[in-house]
């Protein structure tokens, strides 16, 4: 297999405190942003509230880590999807969701939305598309 | 065998894995005794050696990193998962990589990060080495097909 530009999907798919995953998942993707792949998020299930706004972690002594989220496009991670059924089956809706935006470089600089809502079977497709899948 | 042969479109969807050699990268990504997760993957590695594939690379990550360690005594009438990995590292050249990140988190040092951190003790087992996270992006790019074993 030759080796130029791979698509990498992050599939994120538990709550982001409760268990490590959703951190150490974080930590997989700000360090992969380094080898100029062609990287993609996915949020389905829980982790869909891994992306929620107002996250408040004092009462549980654990590091909020959500802002995070807003600093992925400054390492060029500018695709993040989520799945609508998992928002729809939680009571959640975009505007529950952090505002995470990226700078185009083309388009003058122009914040745009990094945050994509798709479909279930659309989600399958994105997935059917990559190279290597890292799940968490 | 057979099972992981190579013309096995179960594993090889994919014509250009089919009949050919396989590079596969490989995830640890639970807790060894805990999860079944260590123990499958290295069922599956054996496998895909003894039919002509190859795994340059194994990554333990999140509690992953544990099956590293060589203080563990598990009962003698047990497996012990860290010395299969390190036999069939050191029978077929593996590099066992432990992720440094996840394993500062747990208490897993070797000989050099102990020291650098002042602890008094070190106990990272033969075959495996400490490294960072930039060894499993480069696995992904490196192997023809990155397999995770975990939750």
């Amino acid at each position: 297999m030759s080796e130029d530009i791979k698509k990498f999907l992050y599939v994120n798919r538990k709550a982001p405190y409760g268990t490590i995953y959703a951190l150490e998942s974080l930590e997989v993707v700000l360090i992969g942003a380094a080898f100029d792949q062609d990287v993609s998020l996915a949020f389905l299930d829980d982790g869909v509230f891994q992306l929620t706004k107002g996250q408040d972690t004092k009462e549980i002594g654990v590091k909020n880590f959500s802002p995070t989220f807003r600093a992925l496009g400054d390492y060029e991670v500018t695709k993040l999807f989520v799945e609508r059924e998992s928002l729809d089956e939680r009571g959640l809706s975009a505007d529950d969701l952090q505002d995470i935006v990226w700078e185009d470089e083309d388009d003058d600089y122009a914040e745009k939305p990094s945050i994509r809502i798709i479909s279930r079977a659309e989600m399958a497709d994105i997935m059917a598309d990559q190279d290597v899948i890292l799940s968490f | 065998m057979g099972w992981l042969a190579q013309d096995d479109e179960r594993f090889f969807p994919y014509p250009f894995l089919r009949g050919s050699n396989v590079k596969f990268g490989i995830v640890v990504s639970e807790g060894p005794y805990t999860h079944q997760a260590s123990d499958t993957a290295y069922n599956f590695a054996k496998s895909a050696l003894e039919a002509g594939h190859e795994v340059p690379r194994v990554f333990f990550y999140h509690d992953g990193v544990n099956v590293g360690t060589r203080l563990s005594i598990p009962p003698q009438d047990e497996r012990n998962i860290q010395q299969q990995w390190s036999a069939l590292g050191s029978e077929h050249g593996i590099d066992l990589v432990i992720c440094i990140a996840a394993a500062q988190r747990r208490g897993l040092l070797d000989e050099k990060e102990a020291s650098r951190q002042g602890k008094d003790a070190n106990n990272i087992a033969e075959g495996f080495r400490i490294s960072g996270l930039g060894q499993l992006i480069e696995m992904g790019i490196q192997t023809d097909r990155l397999m995770t074993f975990g939750d």
